[in-house]
């Protein structure tokens, strides 16, 4: 049925307004980029909130050092493109200056001691706003959070004591030391996401399409071969899979799924008729039911 | 840049885009939970790792049915405790539309929690057991829904497995919602009622055989033959502005936007608008969404919006219609409803927001309190306590420019900040 009133997409529209807030109500925002699909369509939702002008606010990056190589070429070449300011945090640095001791063996990874550099990154440049890609219908835990989500001045997050979110209006103030992450993008589901990148053409990185890799199998999951990063038994064996990632984080958290979608129409056919949440390949989670709400409590994304 | 006269096809094909927000409510037990998992199971969206999750833990608390209950329990204490503690919100998408489902839970803040839901939603889902019928607690629920203006309310009668399926006992309940229909204040409220078990699925996404009497939709195709458009109450345009735009490049050297969401109605290149609060005229000159440009902004769109005249207008400021001004006062009277563990008392001073826009309120008064059960009004009040709902007058340190709740959901409603605490502590609904 076609109406003479068009039509919106209410989505886009509540994530431009979340994104004008920010730079609206903080001194000093900065947007949480780790080089995958949600937070490079965050990059464009600001973009679309602050055309003409530029994105009036940095990015930035923790990196864990354990990122697939494609993710921070994109990454370089994606700040370049747009004019914009990178910052890049390395987990590494927090391990040299023993905060934090790397984990070792076999489910070992980078990605709960993010935490720690991110933290001290917020301190370093006194951060009050953190936009970070992060969806309600990606755990269960996230499910409850906040779009303007008050973190302490230990970046910790009181799950039963928030602020109500009534209609539109969002409540930035905060106490000094202080900050609040925000989620534009909390009602998206992983669906939304695809179908809003490949309405929107955008760019991502390669590893997202079905390629060729070295990988091994472990408990069921399709693991990356690289000694150097990913841990990895004698006994399970390296062999040349057609694979893509469905979400990417560290390295050694992140598995591949079999796939021979190789451009976005078919990813988005796959992500459709699929019966895995997006999460079933990330082994952080699966550590224990409650994995998500405790490193949140932390200060974890 | 291009020019188009309307916003270009491919918002019209992009799928999911349709968005249904629905709020449940109902108290402790009535099956919540449980109809949201059901929902999930029925639309096949529960991924296999999260359905063996569930199938899993259901086994291990010794039970021989799935407890769908657990789809939407996130927090460990909510596990736990078999209890939801705070609003979750689920996801899944048919066809038609994208969902939204706000689980709303049942106890201590429950007032709190039914009104922050509603806010956001425009259908709730009230739920009855069958076994108890209309209690003093559904007054509760029609009446929150109804205070905010919800425009589609679905009356799901459930655990009818537990009353033999009786067409009696659907109807008697039934009939007493009808009664307290009668009380309610917003009429344009269309209401339909539905007999279902979300625990055995009967009409809940398919139709039952154990109800032949019921001939009306299951709640799911409901929700399917809703149109997206008919669900928001509409009012006059009203253009907050969020945030100014001056990218003082070469290329847009004197290019001055404004930021912000249509509400109520559409705006359009060539209307005559005033600026408040300055009231300065000016028209329309474009209207951008990144980089096309519009002739028509419809409702619910974040553009940015430019003026024929180089007039001063910043954040907080608003945009309205020449022939069609909101009150603009420092003073008026709403309705609140309370949500902080700190009372409030006449003479206390609150940030209100309104929209974007800041002032400072003092509590002028406190009329009433309302008793959200349509059991009346108590009045000699001189404080208010967490869920209590009042009706209040404040006196502001600047004006804002408002319409009444009635008229207009976004304009008539603010919310009040704890300056001390920075916490949220109320809504209100302006008379
Ligand atoms: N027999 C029956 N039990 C139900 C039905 N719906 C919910 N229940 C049960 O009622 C209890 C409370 O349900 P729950 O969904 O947690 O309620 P909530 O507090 O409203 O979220 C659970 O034991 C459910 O299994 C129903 O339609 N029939
Ligand atoms: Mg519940």
């Amino acid at each position: 049925m076609t109406k003479d009133t068009s039509r919106v997409n209410p989505l886009e529209n509540e994530a431009i307004y979340i994104i004008r807030e920010v730079a609206a109500q903080f001194e000093k925002p900065v947007l949480l980029f780790s080089g995958g699909k949600d937070s490079i369509t965050l990059v464009r939702l600001a973009q679309k909130a602050f055309y003409p002008a530029k994105i009036p606010f940095p990015l930035m990056h923790i990196d864990t050092g354990h990122n697939f190589p494609e993710t921070i070429a994109f990454r370089d070449r994606l700040v370049k493109e747009l004019g914009l300011e990178l910052i890049v945090r390395n987990v590494q640095d927090s391990i040299d200056e023993g905060k934090v001791k790397e984990e070792s063996g076999r489910y070992s990874s980078r990605n709960s001691l993010q935490t720690t550099t991110l933290l001290d990154a917020i301190e370093e440049f006194k951060f009050d706003a953190c936009i970070g890609g992060a969806r309600r219908d990606e755990e269960k835990a996230r499910a409850k959070e906040r779009i303007f989500s008050v973190r302490d001045d230990f970046g910790q997050w009181d799950e039963k004591n928030q602020r109500p979110e009534l209609f539109d209006m969002l409540n930035g103030q905060i106490h000094l030391g202080q900050n609040v992450r925000v989620f534009p993008i909390s009602n998206w589901t992983e669906l939304d996401v695809w179908s809003y990148i490949e309405r929107e053409n955008i760019e991502i990185p390669s590893i997202y399409f079905a390629h060729t890799r070295a990988t091994f199998l472990r408990d069921g999951l399709i693991w990356s071969s690289d000694d150097e990063v990913v841990y990895r038994d004698e006994n399970e064996v390296v062999e040349e899979r057609l694979v893509r990632f469905r979400t990417v984080g560290d390295m050694s958290c992140t598995a591949a799924v079999l796939s021979d979608a190789a451009d976005i129409a078919s990813v988005v056919q796959e992500i459709r008729e699929s019966t895995i949440s997006e999460r079933g390949a990330r082994i952080d989670d699966k550590r224990s039911e409650a994995a998500m709400e405790k490193r949140k409590q932390q200060g974890y994304f | 840049m291009r020019k188009i006269l309307i916003l270009p096809t491919s918002y019209l094909i992009l799928k999911n885009m349709e968005v249904l927000k629905i709020a449940t409510a109902g108290s402790v037990d009535d099956g919540k939970s449980t109809l949201i998992g059901r929902i999930l199971y029925d639309t096949k969206s529960l991924t296999s790792d999260k359905l063996e999750a569930i199938e899993k833990t259901s086994k291990q608390k010794g039970y021989d049915y799935l407890d769908f209950s657990l789809a939407t329990d996130g927090l460990v204490a909510e596990r736990e405790q078999g209890i939801t503690i705070d609003v979750a919100h689920i996801y899944f998408s048919t066809q038609t539309k994208s969902y939204i489902i706000a689980d709303t839970p049942g106890h201590v803040e429950y007032t709190r929690n039914m009104v922050t839901g509603a806010s956001t939603s425009q259908a709730a889902i009230i739920l009855i057991d069958a076994r108890k019928g209309v209690i003093e607690q559904t007054n509760r629920h029609f009446f929150i829904n109804n205070l905010l203006r919800v425009k589609e309310v679905i009356v799901a009668i459930n655990k009818m497995d537990l009353v033999h399926f009786s067409e009696d006992i659907y109807n008697k309940i039934k009939a007493d919602f009808e009664t307290l229909m009668q009380k309610r204040d917003y009429q344009d409220q269309n209401i339909t009622f539905i007999p279902v078990s979300a625990l055995k699925g009967d009409n809940v996404v398919h139709k039952s055989r154990n109800t032949p009497w019921y001939k009306g939709q299951t709640l799911l195709e409901h929700f399917e033959l809703l149109d997206t458009e008919d669900v928001y109450n509409v009012g006059t345009p009203r253009f907050p502005v969020q945030y100014v735009i001056r990218p003082k490049t070469e290329e847009f050297h004197d290019f001055r936007g404004y930021a912000g969401k249509v509400y109520g109605g559409e705006l359009s290149v060539g209307d005559e608008v005033v600026a408040l609060p300055s009231q300065t005229k000016s028209k329309i000159k474009e209207i951008y969404l990144y980089d096309q440009s519009y002739q028509t902004a419809s409702r619910r769109s974040s553009v940015t919006i430019t003026l024929e005249d180089d007039i001063n207008v910043s954040r907080g400021d608003m945009l309205v219609k020449v022939d069609d001004l909101p009150t603009i006062d420092k003073q008026f009277t709403a309705t609140i409803s309370w949500m902080d563990s700190q009372n409030l008392v006449t003479g206390n001073k609150y940030v209100l927001q309104h929209g974007v826009n800041k002032v400072l309120a003092k509590v002028d008064a406190i009329h009433h309190k309302i008793h959200p059960d349509y059991s009346g009004i108590e009045e000699h009040i001189s404080a208010l306590g967490m869920n209590d709902i009042a009706s209040v007058t404040f006196k502001l340190n600047k004006s804002i420019f408002f319409d009444p709740f009635k008229n207009h959901r976004t304009n008539g409603s603010f919310i009040l900040i704890d300056s001390q605490s920075n916490n949220t502590v109320g809504v209100g609904f302006i008379q």
